[in-house]
């Protein structure tokens, strides 16, 4: 076991550097450079230009800034904001846990719901249930975030207000101004997470079913019944356990998806995590931020699926260590 | 990562049971072709010709934007009317109701919808040269080709592509074409995984091994070989990825890094409508449901060509 998660993290060794090699090639097509402006201005001198570019490392060639950038970064330094000169990574690492609650919430919402419903429609396959739920899933997948999100701001918080309902809030994590309690974080956190694990569930939903179903059909479920098990203990303890094995790989998959979903669902909603991070460092042409951001986003889809690889390992002994 | 095995218990099913069926009636008919059975498959399935019928109207109504303009709204998609601002849908002049600006939305939803499927079809193109042309490369030669490709290809995919095309964006004011062609390169991977395992697999099938014994060279392995059992996959991936890109597209546009104003897309509509959809709902509504439906739409079309083209692969 040890030796297994000893190479998984061997190979993530290339995947690391693949990403800083695509991150700093990309910063460095950002047209103009940072004495650009200096080389127009006539009061300073070619000199001087040339001064500062030496200051700055710019003389180097690409490789050995490369490197300089690199062996920064793996000591945890991204360099500073260019515009609140603030150090990137404590931007970051401040936005961070906001965008993780939200992720997080939307997984849980996500299985709380696909679970069910897709177990449920798979034990009875081709009742009404079933059929509804299929339609709805099929129907859930394509709808696009952005709409929804919009779509729920205007019924919950617009709307309601109007009606003199309890309306949602539209954004932020809690009440300006208040310290927010729990139950204001809570009322917070609802649309958004919703909007986020919407079409996830909907995947979801749909593969649990037809995964639920593939298992019933196995030998070792007629065994099990054979020998006399209650209902419940087969349906739960030898079917759905199988069944909900592979839903591990398949949440490592969802995570790109779910972050980059952030980046809408966090704009939609004033919500301050690394997503709306990026689009006003996009805005502000932060591009020590900008970088920070997606260097740390493609780190944390590493270590999901590595989680998710040892994971898959130790609840699946078929799965051979060496 | 862990692969999960795919069920081939069905693969077999099939194909047994065809030569029971009277020697001599089949004689008599004529062979139908692979693409005569196909689409008699897809025809079954209600549900298929109806995703079909409206992904055409979709395209026709789109790609026919000049012509809902000159007959049917009798306005340009910049046209300004500040009488007209927010004016309701059904109202006098304005099928769909106008903008903030005064701007017809039903015409701007068909130019729109121009730009939005003219930046999906070119990316999906693109995407099909770049994935198709290094997986099949990676499966078909393997040892370290393989191993090269197929890294990059894992980099890709740990990066989010919308952060990557923020990226991008924030650097350069991209047209619609460059946006297409940048969604394209971010795009690619999962049919480079796809046809890499595919062909991997056809790779090893005795009829390839017997073309190659009697010397067949690469290319005519490649050509007539592999590329026509690939195909079907290719086309249904080109068909689903359809409306994963036009996702994106307005996703990044409605973040205001994809397709720039004044140029109509679906996407940077409902941006626009953001500041004023508590004034008219219908503003942020249509578009997004003119997504959703195309989406939809051609969701279940790929899924009936999925079933149609190759039972195998269905779900």
């Amino acid at each position: 076991m040890g030796r297994f998660v000893a190479r998984r993290l061997l190979q993530t060794i290339p995947l690391v550097i693949g990403i800083t090699i695509i991150t700093f090639a990309l910063a460095n097509l950002v047209p103009g450079s940072p004495v650009a402006g200096l080389e127009l201005d006539p009061s300073v001198s070619p000199e001087d230009t040339e001064r500062i570019r030496a200051n700055l490392g710019l003389d180097e060639p690409l490789h050995v800034r490369y490197f300089v950038w690199i062996s920064n970064v793996a000591q945890g330094d991204f360099g500073l904001s260019l515009r609140t000169h603030r150090p990137v990574l404590d931007v970051i690492l401040e936005r961070l846990p906001n965008t993780l609650l939200l992720t997080g919430t939307s997984l849980v919402l996500a299985l709380a719901f696909s679970i069910p419903v897709g177990v449920y429609a798979a034990l009875k396959r081709n009742s009404i249930f079933d059929q509804f739920a299929t339609m709805g899933a099929v129907a859930g997948v394509a709808v696009p975030n952005f709409w929804l999100g919009l779509m729920m701001i205007l019924l919950f918080s617009v709307m309601f207000r109007e009606w003199g309902l309890p309306a949602l809030p539209s954004g932020g994590t809690h009440t300006i101004g208040t310290g927010g309690d729990l139950m204001d974080r809570l009322t917070h956190l609802l649309m958004p997470s919703i909007v986020l694990a919407f079409s996830a569930t909907a995947a979801w939903t749909r593969y649990i079913r037809s995964q639920m179903i593939e298992v019933l059909r196995q030998d070792y479920m007629r065994s099990a019944q054979a020998k006399g098990l209650k209902d419940y203990i087969v349906t739960f303890r030898h079917g759905l356990r199988n069944a909900l094995l592979p839903l591990v790989t398949l949440m490592a998959l969802e995570i790109p998806t779910l972050f980059g979903g952030a980046v809408v669902v966090e704009t939609i909603f004033s919500w301050p995590g690394i997503g709306r991070l990026i689009i006003t460092a996009a805005s502000q042409r932060d591009y020590t931020v900008i970088m920070g951001t997606v260097v740390i986003v493609s780190f944390l889809v590493i270590l999901a699926n590595l989680i998710a690889d040892v994971m898959y390992a130790v609840l699946d002994p078929r799965i051979r260590y060496d | 990562m862990a692969d999960i095995k795919q069920q081939e218990s069905s693969q077999n099913a099939g194909r047994a049971g065809v030569a029971g069926a009277g020697l001599s009636a089949v004689e008599r008919t004529k062979p139908r072709t692979y693409l005569r059975q196909s689409w008699d498959r897809f025809k079954r399935n209600k549900i298929s010709l109806a995703a079909l019928a409206v992904t055409i109207l979709i395209l026709m109504f789109s790609f026919g934007a000049p012509l809902v303009s000159t007959f049917i709204t009798g306005k340009g998609y910049q046209e300004q009317s500040l009488l007209n601002q927010l004016e309701p849908p059904f109202s006098d002049g304005f099928i769909l109701g106008a903008d903030n600006l005064g701007r017809d939305v039903l015409t701007r939803l068909a130019y729109g919808g121009r730009v939005s499927m003219m930046v999906a079809l070119i990316a999906m193109g693109g995407a099909l040269a770049i994935g198709g042309t290094l997986g099949a490369i990676s499966g078909y030669y393997g040892r370290w080709v393989d191993s090269v490709i197929m890294r990059f290809v894992d980099i890709m995919i740990a990066i989010p592509g919308i952060f990557l095309l923020i990226f991008i964006g924030s650097m350069f004011t991209l047209s619609p074409i460059g946006l297409a062609i940048v969604i394209a390169i971010v795009g690619w991977v999962g049919l480079a995984r796809l046809i890499r395992a595919e062909v991997l697999s056809l790779r090893q099938r005795d009829y390839v091994e017997a073309a190659k014994v009697v010397g067949a060279s690469d290319s005519r392995v490649i050509f007539r070989h592999i590329f026509p059992n690939v195909l079907p996959l290719v086309i249904v991936w080109a068909t689903l990825v359809v409306p994963v890109l036009i996702i994106t597209e307005a996703s990044l546009s409605f973040l205001g890094y994809g397709v720039q104003t004044p140029i109509p897309s679906w996407g940077n509509m409902l941006q626009q409508a953001q500041r004023f959809f508590t004034h008219q709902w219908t503003l942020a509504f249509i578009p997004g449901a003119m997504i959703y439906i195309t989406v939809l739409a051609i969701n279940l079309l790929g899924n009936g060509l999925r079933d149609a083209l190759d039972p195998r692969i269905s779900d």
